[in-house]
């Protein structure tokens, strides 16, 4: 007779790197996404890529799903574990292997904190632009495979554009090396850029090599409100237009506005449509030159009124309005559904006003805030899962949401990844034969579909 | 199997959590485990399984709700306000009403501190006037030597030298019953005590007194106050701590006073949370909805009605302060001990690193979990003794102890309140 899974686990495996108590599986079975749980079978914990390729050959011998799970902060089902499958938890592989200040790079095992990498690296003067809300708590293995986005996006791009090289475990246990530390490399097929955003679907990526910049030295902060949502948007091009990339562009609308001041009081006017919050940063004088000229720009459209931080106290002050949306709104209701729909960016304020309309139609809550500076919303549902009328609604929203942002030329998915949430979608968006390559894809890497299988698409 | 709190109570509570992770890493025991079930958005995931009736309320969960601290950090850290109490107090009463956890050694424990010394602050005091006795005639010594000491149970043995010392007079002695300000009062308050407080720190409640009055208000101090309840609420035991509740709200004509004052903030994290406790009692529900509103934090009823700038202590000392948990997670009190603080010219505050970390007091816990209870509070004393300070200033006598504990005698550990009476009277004098 063959051993259970948690006892064959136990032979390859010590007995701290394996959890199965019912009270330790249905607290790896959830993520950040609203509504999904799934109980596992077994919650391993890898210190090794050799103990990962181990677990993977036994799951491929007995033919039991596994899922990666970095710190389940994902927003669209990527770590949910299958009925019946292996968790394998990342975080315990958490060390820092080569900080090296000549070539601007660091190799990090995938569980370190997101955060910590910057702290580590800030002591050099220099910076892991990526900074995804959850950075605090995310695991960098999770960023690489959800190519995570942050509030830098617009001026330094996202993960993806950070990942030198990568070390990762393919699901027949096999480990492989992809990329190096040249800038420039043209040998064979980019296949590293596969693993970024797979969501954990073609392998476990168990190390990364990752590309640090100089750390800017000044910044600026600015806000500014406005009565119409197209003067944001107009004001938004002419800055661009003007060849100033800012590092920070974001927006609150105003419902979420006034959630804001009701939670944390920012002083700001709860009549306005839209904030902008924007900020430059890089050499002190080319900081204050872009500073200035945005101040024109700002005060050439239409803005009512417009406020620029003297230090950095006031800097964080009128980063409240934008930092604590996402707190302000998520205690308004039980359930709170935060999508992430980007489309171009000239067609950001179509696209906000779309989302208003919406809300209307369906009689839902909906508050939308997010990067104005490349396309990327934060439509934000706010309901209770237990009225299942309501729900339909939202569902009816999200189809309608889904729809528009298609026909505008945009994505389903700006950050949070598929997963399960946006997978009954994700065909509208790959209409050609380009859904059959993505299958065709998953079967050659993984033939037994075991690695976090159903995610995405279903093979 | 009773009813389970959990599975009664409102199921917006849980559903509120969207386990988004936020709070992990502001949790000590998570920190310290690195596992789920540990961290805040486990042990609510474990409550919503119960409530679901998918979990069985069992041991494991039991000693999962005792390994929690009650620190409250996931509160601040919550994007989405879930009422992390609300929710630990059930757990707990579930727990303790259908006895999961039930051995002869914690029923003489519980016994003997929540329901009888808790309940009774003529008896406390009595056993504090003993330990006083004992601590200050000698007695001590001749009971250590005498190596009777190795009869105790283990757990009592480890915990005698940490009791604390009594102090000669207790509050009732040292605070008049009402006391008035030389000019006309602007405000009438009323001071609670704090049963602990009362018998290690009684000189505090003279300072917070000696303190309102310079701010000019009337303060009524009431002899024999009962307990606040936090320690039953926090240990399961929902009608003794409702009892006491009741209790309280009859003692004070509400209408007739401005403010409760509470300096002890564990205390006062729970005497503002009575209208939740009694919120199914006809008769008092409203009662509480007002006592609720009137219980201020001192040092957040001296920055309301703006307290005058204080002269300098008599010598200039280097401070840090750390936060009490159920000041600064529990009541939101954060900036107003530090602005206190800052006005004493003479007193130099030094940032404390990771200042919001628990210190491993909370409650019982240093009773119930002495291991984790003990990393944590040699954390925060060398966190303490690298910011070189002679003085740790914290505003709850769970902390006061534990950190003094670890760091006295190099380093002295003083109430806000007290420093800033000390300043006013250094003025009074030097006029
Ligand atoms: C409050 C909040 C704010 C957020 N803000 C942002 C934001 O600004 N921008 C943004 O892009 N996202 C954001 N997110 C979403 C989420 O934090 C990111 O997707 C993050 O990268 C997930 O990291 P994690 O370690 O939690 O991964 P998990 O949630 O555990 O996993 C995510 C996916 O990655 C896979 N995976 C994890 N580790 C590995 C690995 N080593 N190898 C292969 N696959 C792996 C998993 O299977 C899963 O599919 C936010 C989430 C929250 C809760
Ligand atoms: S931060 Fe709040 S909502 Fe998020 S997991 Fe923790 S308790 Fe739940
Ligand atoms: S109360 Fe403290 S120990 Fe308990 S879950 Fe919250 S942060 Fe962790």
């Amino acid at each position: 007779m063959v051993a259970p899974i948690p006892q064959a686990l136990e032979s390859l495996l010590s007995p701290e790197q394996i959890l199965s108590s019912a009270e330790d599986l249905i607290v790896y079975g959830y993520d950040g996404t609203a509504g999904l749980k799934q109980r596992p079978l077994a919650v391993v914990f890898p210190e090794s890529a050799e103990d990962v390729s181990k677990v993977l050959r036994l799951a491929a011998e007995r033919d039991i799903p596994v899922t990666t799970r970095g710190s389940g902060t994902g927003l669209s089902g990527g770590s949910i574990p299958s009925e019946n499958g292996i968790v394998l938890c990342l975080q315990r592989m958490n060390k820092i292997l080569e900080f090296d200040t000549a070539n601007l790079t660091i190799l990090v095992e995938p569980g370190v904190v997101t955060e910590t990498i910057n702290q580590a690296v800030s002591k050099e003067g220099l910076l892991y632009p990526p900074d995804p809300g959850s950075m605090k708590i995310s695991t960098i293995g999770g960023n690489v495979a959800n190519n995570s986005g942050g509030l830098r996006g617009l001026k330094y791009g996202v993960t993806r554009d950070y990942v030198m090289g990568m070390q990762a475990v393919l699901p027949n246990g096999e480990t492989i090396w992809l990329g190096n530390k040249c800038v420039k490399d043209v040998a064979g097929y980019n296949l590293k850029d596969l693993f970024i955003g797979s969501e954990g679907t073609l392998g476990v990526i168990t190390q990364i090599l990752l590309k640090l910049v100089p750390r800017p030295v000044a910044r600026r902060t600015m806000l500014a409100l406005f009565d119409s949502m197209e003067d944001a948007a107009a004001a938004v091009s002419k800055i661009i237009a003007a060849k100033i990339i800012p590092c920070t562009l974001e927006f609150v609308d105003r419902f979420t506005l006034q959630c804001v001041e009701d939670f944390a009081q920012a002083g700001l006017p709860t009549d306005c449509e839209a904030v902008l919050l924007i900020e430059t940063d890089g050499h002190p004088a080319q900081v204050e030159e872009e500073a200035e000229q945005i101040q024109n720009i700002l005060a050439q459209s239409n803005a009512r009124e417009t406020k620029t931080a003297k230090n950095e106290e006031e800097a964080n002050q009128l980063a409240t309005a934008r930092r604590s949306a996402f707190a302000a709104l998520a205690r308004i209701r039980p359930t709170t559904i935060l999508e992430d729909v980007t489309v171009p960016r000239d067609k950001l304020a179509e696209m906000i006003r779309f989302v208003q309309k919406t809300a209307e139609k369906h009689d839902l809550k909906i508050a939308s805030f997010g990067h104005f500076g490349d396309g990327n919303l934060h439509p934000t549902i706010l309901a209770d899962e237990r009225d299942a009328d309501e729900m339909k609604r939202v569902h009816q929203a999200l189809e309608d949401l889904f729809e528009k942002t298609l026909e505008l030329g945009g994505t389903i998915t700006g950050e949070h990844g598929v997963g399960l949430a946006k997978k009954a979608h994700l065909h509208d968006q790959y209409q050609d034969y380009s859904y059959t390559l993505l299958k065709q894809i998953k079967k050659t890497l993984d033939p037994q579909n075991l690695l976090n299988p159903g995610k995405t698409f279903d093979v | 199997m009773s009813k389970l709190r959990l599975a009664e109570m409102d199921y917006s509570v849980l559903q509120q959590c969207m386990h988004c992770g936020m709070c992990l890493p502001s949790c000590p025991t998570y920190n310290t485990t690195g596992l789920e079930r540990n961290s805040p958005r486990g042990r609510i995931a474990l409550m919503r399984s119960i409530a679901d009736g998918e979990l069985e309320l069992k041991e494991a969960f039991a000693e999962e709700m005792n390994y929690c601290l009650g620190c409250l950090a996931c509160t601040s850290a919550c994007p989405a306000g879930v009422e992390y109490a609300s929710l630990f107090e059930a757990s707990r009463a579930d727990i303790e009403e259908n006895r999961i956890l039930d051995t002869s050694e914690r029923r003489f424990w519980r016994w003997i501190t929540i329901r009888t010394l808790f309940l009774h602050p003529r008896l406390l005091r009595l056993t504090g006037r003993a330990l006083w006795i004992y601590q200050n005639l000698g007695l001590e010594k001749l009971v250590r030597a005498s190596g009777i000491l190795k009869l105790l149970p283990k757990k009592l043995r480890e915990l005698e030298p940490l009791a604390p010392r009594i102090r000669e007079s207790f509050t009732h002695e040292l605070v008049a019953e009402s006391e008035s300000p030389p000019e006309k009062p602007r405000y009438r308050v009323a001071l609670l005590t704090g049963c602990v407080q009362d018998l290690i720190l009684s000189e505090l409640n003279r300072d917070t007194a000696d303190v309102l009055l310079v701010n000019g208000c009337e303060v009524l101090t009431l002899p024999n106050q009962a307990c606040c309840g936090s320690l039953h609420s926090h240990n399961g035991e929902e009608e003794l701590a409702k009892q006491l509740a009741r209790k309280n709200i009859d003692s004070y004509d509400l209408e007739n006073v401005d403010a409760i004052i509470s300096n002890a903030g564990g205390c006062g994290s729970h005497l503002k949370r009575y209208a939740h406790l009694l919120s199914n009692d006809s008769e008092y529900a409203n009662k509480a909805k007002t006592w609720d509103s009137k219980v201020k934090d001192i040092h957040e009823w001296l920055c309301e009605i703006g307290f005058c700038p204080p002269g300098p202590l008599p010598v200039a000392k280097q401070v840090t302060y750390h936060p009490s948990c159920h000041l600064n997670h529990g009541q939101g009190v954060r900036q107003q001990p530090v602005e206190i603080l800052k006005a004493i010219p003479n007193l130099t505050l030094v940032p404390l690193t990771d200042a919001d970390t628990c210190c491993g007091s909370a409650g019982i816990y240093n009773l119930t979990q002495p291991e984790q209870a003990g990393q944590l509070q040699s954390q925060k004393a060398s966190h303490i003794r690298d910011t070189r300070s002679d003085i740790v200033a914290t505003a709850n006598p769970g902390c006061h102890l534990q950190i003094q504990n670890a760091v006295f005698p190099k380093i002295e550990v003083r109430h806000p309140i007290s420093l800033l009476a000390e300043a006013y009277r250094n003025c009074a004098i030097s006029d």
